[in-house]
C-alpha cells in the first residue's frame, strides 16, 4: 500500500463520518416539521420526479439558464461514473480501473464526460458572469446580500476548480500514453483532452506530467470530498433533494387550501350540525392554529425549505415584489431553512432536550413580518415558478391562520369583513337584500 | 328580471339542471351585477332550467379562509352546504373564480360535492353546441386583450376555455406580456379586495394595467369580478377609461345594444 492510498482511504473514512452527521442533520431538521402523508398515487408522483426533477421541464420556461443548467446537470450525472472509477483507483492504487476492461466503451463515456465537462465549463462562466458582471436582477434582493451570494460563488467557483481538475489529468495522462510510460493504458482518442494535451503539454518533461496528472486527480477528488461536505450548509442542496421534492409534491389543486378538521368540527357543534352535539372536546387551553414556527409546519414545507436554491424564480414572478412590497416568496423559504437549522444547533448543543421541550423564545415571527405575509394576494404565481416544485404560499398561508385564530391579530381593515360575512352572510355589509340584483333589467 | 330561486323552484315541484351561483360580488357590486343578469340573459337563451339560492346564498368563505380566518369560512361554508344539499344541488355554475375553486375544490372536504363550473366553460360549450350565437357587432374592429383570472388560471389550469370563446369573436385578440401560466394577478386575490396594499412603488392592479395597455387593445377582458373592479381603477388611474373598456367575456359575446 503506497502513501497516496493511505491518505486517501484515511480522507474517505472522514468524508463518510462527517457527511453521515452532517446529512442525518438534515434529515432530523426536515423533520422538525408535522407528520404528513404524501405517499398517494405513486404514478403521478413518479411522472413529477422524472418530468420536473430529471427532465428539467420547469426549468425550460426561461431558456436561457435552463439551457446552461443543464449542461452542469447532465455532466454532474455522468461524472458519477468516472468518480466510481475515481473511488476505485483510490482504494486499490491502480490507475484508471476501469479503462483496459470497458475497452471502446471506456473510451465513449470518458469521451462524453469530457464534452458534457467542457459545456459546463462554458456554462459555469456564463452563471459567473450573470451573477458578477450583468448582475441579473432576482440575484440582487435584499435577501440575497452577504452570505447566500457568496454561497452561490463558491459553488460556482467550486464547479469550476473541478472542471480543471478533468481536464488536467486528462491531457496528462493523454500525453503520457504517447510516450509508452508503464500504468497509462491506452483510453483511446479523447475528443478534448485528446487535442489538449498534447497541445498544452507536448512538450513538458516526463515527471511534469506525472505530477500534472496526479495534481489533476487529487484536486477533481478534493473538491468532490469538499463539495459533499459543503453542500448540507450551502443552498446546494437541491441537487440531491430536488428528486423527493418533486415526488412528496402536493397533487391537489394549487389553489386549494387544507381543510382544518378541529375548526370544521368545532364550528360544526355550534351550528347544532353534529349528531350528538357537544361530543367534541374542546380542550382546556386554546390551541394553536396556524404556524409560527417550524415545528409547527409539515414537514414538507421545511423539505421545501431545504430544496431551495433561491433561484429567485418565484420573487420574480410574484406581484406584490414586482410592485416594490417586502414579501419575497424567497426569503420565505430561506427563513423557513434558516430558523430549521436555528432549531437543530441549539438541539445539537443540548442534547438532553427534546423537540417537544425546546422553547428558544423565537419563531418565524422574528424572521418573517406580518408586513410580508399580509401583501400576498394567494395568487400562485410562485408555486408555479419554482422549477422543483416548493410552495411557499402554503406557508403563507399557515402563518396567516396563526396570527388570525391564534393572536386574533392582523390587518385592522379585515375585521369588518369577518364581521359583516359572520352577521350578514355576504362580505360586504350592504343594506340591500341579495337578490335585488335581480330586480332590475340589465 | 325574472329569476327563480330554488325554494321557489321546489315549492313549484321543479328540479332546475343548474344552480347559478352568484357570490357576493355578482349580487352587491353594481358592476359585477350586469355580469349575473347577462349569465342570467344567457342561460334564458340556451333554454337551461336553473336557479338561484336567493337570499339562502352567503359568501363561500373564500376571502376569510385566505385571510387566515377559518372560523368564519367554515361557519359559512359549513352552512352553504347545508342549503345546497337540502335542495339536492348537484350542477353549479358560478361567474366568479374564487367560488369557483371554493365551491369545486374546498367544499368537498365539509361534504359539499358538486360538479362545479365557470361561466367561461359553459360559454364555450354552448357556443360549440350552437345553442347561443354572438349577438351583436358593437364591438367590430375592436382589438381584445385577456386577462387571466388567477383562482381560474394557475389555482385550476383554466386557460384556453375563455380563449376559446374570445375565438368565436370576430376580433383580433392580442396576448400580454405575461399570459397563462405567467399571467400577472389583478392585485385582489387573498382577501387583498378588502385592504390597502401594503407599502411598495406601484398599486398590483397598476403594474397589469399597464401591462394591457401595451398591447394596444381596445378591450381588457376578464372572467372575474375582482379583477373587473381591478382593472377598472387601473384604467382610470391611467386616465384612458375614454379609449379601453373592461368586459367580462360573456358581455362580448351577448353585446348590449349601444
Amino acid at each position: 500500500m503506497n502513501i497516496g492510498q493511505i491518505i486517501f482511504i484515511l480522507l474517505f473514512i472522514s468524508v463518510v463520518y462527517i457527511s453521515v452527521r452532517l446529512y442525518t442533520r438534515i434529515w432530523r431538521n426536515i423533520h422538525l416539521g408535522k407528520k404528513e402523508r404524501l405517499r398517494d398515487q405513486p404514478g403521478r408522483r413518479l411522472k413529477n420526479v422524472l418530468l420536473v426533477a430529471f427532465g428539467q421541464k420547469k426549468m425550460f420556461k426561461r431558456f436561457i439558464p435552463a439551457i446552461f443548467h443543464f449542461f452542469i446537470y447532465a455532466a454532474f450525472l455522468l461524472t458519477q461514473i468516472e468518480l466510481l472509477e475515481i473511488l476505485v483507483d483510490g482504494f486499490s492504487g491502480n490507475h484508471r480501473s476501469f479503462a483496459v476492461s470497458l475497452g471502446g466503451f471506456y473510451t465513449f463515456v470518458i469521451g462524453l464526460i469530457e464534452i458534457l465537462s467542457a459545456l459546463a465549463l462554458i456554462a459555469t462562466v456564463v452563471f459567473i458572469i450573470r451573477r458578477v458582471v450583468l448582475r441579473i436582477s432576482r440575484f440582487q434582493h435584499p435577501e440575497m446580500e452577504g452570505w447566500p451570494s457568496k454561497d452561490a460563488l463558491i459553488i460556482l467557483v467550486l464547479e469550476f476548480l473541478l472542471i480543471f481538475g478533468i481536464f488536467t489529468m486528462n491531457s496528462a495522462d493523454v500525453v503520457l500514453q504517447s510516450r509508452d510510460i508503464a500504468g497509462y493504458p491506452d483510453t483511446g482518442n479523447l475528443p478534448i483532452s485528446g487535442w489538449l494535451g498534447p497541445w498544452l503539454m507536448g512538450g513538458a518533461g516526463t515527471d511534469f506530467l506525472i505530477g500534472a496528472e496526479r495534481f489533476g486527480w487529487w484536486l477533481h477528488m478534493l473538491v468532490v470530498f469538499g463539495f459533499i461536505i459543503y453542500l448540507p450548509i450551502s443552498k446546494h442542496l437541491h441537487i440531491f433533494l430536488a428528486f423527493p421534492n418533486t415526488y412528496f409534491a402536493r397533487l391537489e389543486p394549487p389553489g386549494q387550501m387544507r381543510n382544518m378538521e378541529d375548526i370544521m368540527n368545532e364550528v360544526k357543534s355550534m351550528l347544532g350540525m353534529t349528531e350528538d352535539a357537544g361530543s367534541v372536546d374542546l380542550a382546556e387551553e386554546l390551541p394553536n392554529f396556524g404556524a409560527a414556527d417550524v415545528t409547527d409546519l409539515s414537514w414538507k414545507n421545511i423539505l421545501d425549505a431545504y430544496s431551495c436554491t433561491e433561484c429567485g424564480r418565484c420573487t420574480d414572478e410574484c406581484p406584490a415584489n414586482i410592485t416594490g412590497k417586502k414579501l419575497s416568496p424567497r426569503k420565505i423559504m430561506m427563513d423557513v431553512r434558516d430558523r430549521a437549522t436555528e432549531i437543530g444547533h441549539a438541539l445539537d448543543r443540548n442534547p438532553e432536550i427534546s423537540i417537544e421541550h425546546f422553547d428558544d423564545g423565537k419563531n418565524l415571527f422574528d424572521r418573517i413580518t406580518p408586513e410580508e405575509i399580509h401583501a400576498c394576494t394567494t395568487c400562485n404565481a410562485c408555486v408555479e415558478a419554482c422549477p422543483v416544485l416548493i410552495n411557499p404560499l402554503d406557508i403563507i398561508l399557515q402563518m396567516r391562520r396563526y396570527e388570525i385564530l391564534t393572536l386574533a391579530s392582523g390587518p385592522a381593515e379585515w375585521t369588518p369583513m369577518f364581521n359583516s360575512m359572520e352577521n350578514t352572510g355576504a362580505v360586504w355589509q350592504v343594506p340591500d337584500e341579495r337578490i335585488a340584483w335581480t330586480k332590475q333589467d340589465s | 328580471m325574472e329569476v327563480k330561486t330554488m325554494a321557489e323552484m321546489v315549492a313549484a315541484g321543479e328540479q332546475p339542471e343548474l344552480l347559478f351561483w352568484v357570490g357576493c360580488a355578482g349580487s352587491f357590486d353594481n358592476r359585477s351585477q350586469q355580469i349575473s343578469r347577462k349569465l342570467v340573459e344567457i342561460l334564458n337563451q340556451a333554454s337551461i332550467s336553473f336557479a338561484i339560492l336567493g337570499n339562502e346564498e352567503m359568501c363561500t368563505g373564500d376571502p376569510a379562509r385566505r385571510a387566515g380566518n377559518e372560523f368564519v369560512f367554515q361557519m359559512l361554508a359549513l352552512q352553504n352546504i347545508q342549503t345546497l344539499n337540502e335542495y339536492q344541488v348537484r350542477k353549479i355554475v358560478t361567474i366568479c373564480p374564487h367560488c369557483f375553486n371554493t365551491l369545486k375544490n374546498e367544499y368537498p372536504a365539509l361534504g359539499g360535492h358538486y360538479e362545479v363550473i365557470h361561466h367561461s366553460q359553459l360559454l364555450k360549450s354552448l357556443l360549440d353546441e350552437g345553442r347561443i350565437k354572438v349577438k351583436g357587432d358593437v364591438f367590430k374592429g375592436k382589438k381584445i386583450t385577456y386577462h387571466d383570472s388567477c383562482y381560474l388560471g394557475r389555482a385550476n389550469g383554466i386557460y384556453e376555455a375563455p380563449r376559446d370563446v374570445l375565438e368565436h369573436l370576430d376580433n383580433e385578440i392580442v396576448e400580454m406580456a405575461r399570459s397563462r401560466s405567467r399571467g400577472l394577478c389583478c392585485g385582489a386575490g387573498g382577501a387583498q379586495m378588502w385592504k390597502e396594499d401594503e407599502p411598495g412603488r406601484k398599486r398590483i392592479n397598476v403594474e397589469r394595467t399597464e401591462e394591457a395597455l401595451d398591447t394596444g387593445a381596445d378591450i381588457i377582458a376578464v372572467n372575474c369580478p375582482f379583477c373587473m373592479t381591478m382593472m377598472t381603477d387601473g384604467v382610470k388611474a391611467k386616465e384612458k377609461q375614454e379609449s379601453v373598456m373592461v368586459y367580462d367575456i360573456s358581455e362580448l359575446i351577448l353585446q348590449n345594444e349601444p
